[in-house]
């Protein structure tokens, strides 16, 4: 009998010591891997870094062409999801609800969601880039849209749905039409939500690398012309940590901090300011 | 009077209409966006299908010059890397749901779930970097040469540690992402958890269970469906990473049995060859990689649309 209940107590100790110990682990990866990107990325960060172009090994080149084209980008792809994702956000809980073309959509939307962002890559290389024939800042663009429109979908769903019936109900009672209901009752009410959707996929699509790999391609020089290839953060910092160069592997130190902080404060600032768990990972 | 009310009535009434059809117009897109992807990567592959048909699957050959090619290599890697992240990765989650479940400080919960969510938040190509500057060199220096001289003699699974110390491989890339995997399998992990009745669990208490004991025997089988479905989010993540697994997983195109060895995934593949392909069948080769690797995490949405279908029944 108290055999038994040693090996209990003992087994209850074991269990209940390894999951610290998985906890622990959890948090030594994220402490040396951001450690890393600060011990080699911070020696590299000055303002000339960040205010001069990519130059060839030894040049001394900085990041700026490469940050004004994640930028450029980035804020491109947002400005052609978002609409397009509350649209079809707006069909689903407003219009389509439980019809068998919103079920689809709302499945489609999920594999968009789970499928590899090389995948998409791909896609926009397909339709795209061997249309016109060469790799331009627009295709990366595309392929990061595609990319934001399955996560901001997916959000704004889940907000619009929890705006309550009454409210619209009230609303229409009051003769409002159904576009200002929307605009005006559930898009107000549930705005903040949709916002972290919003802030989420800038979050998710400003360190993808893969799908821009084949799209957006790469540029030396400095170019804010969208039908050109366009350097980008990511794409420079694959390739120069794999170049042999010491002064290109510390810019690409550099870059990956940057954009990690980047990152990272913006999952940060989502979290404590929205005080919400994000409905997607 | 009655005829501006109209007029107003019937502005609304189109403005409504409008919006309807815009939407409509958007959702339609995306299905049909959704389906021609699938249709493109076939329609891509479609020279690679007709020369070298299905043997493609199960051929190791890899010759751009010759242009003979083969996608084991790939596949075996991809699904090695994934099942390598997901043993590692399963417990480690696991333990890591149960502490920010039952063992942590109520003051503590929050910030421990959100340092570990931040994981995931980390950029894929940081853990490739990371993992080729920073934890090969260590590994190889340290960890490998122990696994060589240790496991490597063994007899059954002996030949899965044999060879020499490069730091870099397939059990390097599965490593790196089990890294990746434990955010979002632990985060599943945990709200399934937290949606176990405490009457149940007080219940095992006041019974005398230990706290092991309420973890192993009630809160587990709870929510045994909604812990799968975390392992299945995690696998699909594992086998479409690509930039994490290109930098560490060596790019060469042959089959060994050690793990210490370099391979290829589908998507590192695709990411460091695409580019330079030359050639029709190159080119439609790498898209009909792209195709299985599209059909495989299909494959694995619809088994966890299966699952939460049975999770969501109770």
């Amino acid at each position: 009998m108290s055999f038994l209940y040693i090996k209990r107590r003992l087994i209850n100790v074991l269990a209940c010591t390894l999951a610290s110990l998985a906890m622990l682990i959890g948090l030594i990866w994220l402490g040396w891997i951001l450690f890393s990107l600060v011990k080699n990325g911070m020696p590299g960060i000055s303002w000339h870094t960040i205010f001069s172009i990519t130059k060839s090994p030894g040049g001394g080149g900085g990041l700026l062409n490469a940050i004004a084209g994640s930028f450029l980008m980035v804020f491109t792809a947002v400005l052609i999801g978002t609409p397009i994702a509350l649209f079809v956000g707006t069909y689903l809980t407003e219009f389509g609800q439980q019809s068998r073309l919103a079920k689809a959509v709302r499945f489609v939307n999920d594999i968009l969601l789970s499928a590899p962002s090389i995948i998409i890559g791909l896609f926009i290389y397909q339709i795209y880039v061997m249309q016109v024939h060469h790799f331009s800042g627009w295709a990366g663009s595309f392929a990061l849209a595609l990319l934001v429109i399955p996560i901001v979908v997916r959000t704004t769903e889940d907000m619009f749905l929890l705006v309550p019936d009454n409210l619209r109900e009230a609303a229409f009672a009051l003769g409002a039409p159904r576009w200002k209901v929307i605009l005006h009752v559930v898009l107000r009410v549930s705005r903040t939500g949709v916002l972290t959707g919003i802030l989420l996929a800038v979050a998710r699509i400003s360190g993808e690398t893969a799908p821009l790999l084949f799209t957006a391609l790469n540029n030396q020089f400095w170019s804010a012309n969208m039908n050109q290839p366009m350097a980008n953060l990511p794409t420079v910092i694959f390739q120069y940590a794999m170049s042999p160069y010491v002064d290109w592997q510390q810019l690409a130190w550099s870059g990956a901090l940057l954009i990690t902080l980047f990152v990272l404060s913006l999952n940060i600032v989502v979290r404590v300011i929205f005080k919400q768990k994000p409905p997607i990972h | 009077m009655s005829s501006s009310f109209n007029k107003l009535f019937r502005t609304h009434r189109k403005i409504d209409r409008v919006v309807y059809g815009v939407s409509l117009f958007f959702a339609v897109l995306l299905l049909i966006t959704a389906l021609l992807i699938g249709f493109k990567l076939y329609q891509a592959s479609i020279p690679s299908i007709k020369a070298f048909g299905l043997p493609f699957l199960w051929s190791t050959e890899w010759n751009p010059v010759l242009e003979k090619f083969g996608a084991l290599v790939p596949i075996v890697g991809t699904l090695l890397t994934s099942f390598i992240a997901l043993l590692i990765g399963i417990p480690i989650s696991f333990g890591i749901a149960l502490f920010l479940t039952e063992l942590a400080p109520a003051a503590l919960k929050q910030t421990l779930r959100i340092l570990i969510e931040l994981l995931a938040g980390i950029p894929s190509i940081i853990y490739g970097m990371w993992g080729l500057f920073v934890f090969a060199p260590l590994f190889a220096d340290h960890v490998q040469p122990w696994l060589i001289e240790n496991l490597g003699p063994l007899p059954i699974f002996g030949p899965l540690f044999q060879g020499a110390p490069l730091g870099i491989g397939i059990l390097t890339a599965g490593i790196v992402l089990s890294i990746m995997v434990i955010p979002f399998i632990a985060s599943v992990m945990r709200d399934v958890f937290e949606i176990v009745p405490d009457m149940l669990k007080e219940s095992a208490y006041a019974l005398g269970a230990t706290r092991w004991e309420v973890v192993w025997n009630i809160i587990l089988p709870y929510s045994r469906v909604g812990v799968f479905g975390g392992i299945i989010l995690g696998l699909g993540r594992a086998l479409g990473e690509t930039m994490a697994v290109a930098f560490v997983i060596g790019n060469a195109h042959h089959l060994s049995a050690s793990l210490l060895m370099p391979g290829a995934s589908i998507s590192s593949v695709l990411a460091n060859e695409f580019t330079e392909a030359t050639g029709k069948i190159y080119n439609s080769a790498l898209s009909e990689l792209g195709l299985i690797l599209f059909g495989i995490t299909l494959l694995v949405f619809l088994c966890s649309k299966l699952l939460m279908k049975q999770l969501h029944k109770r």
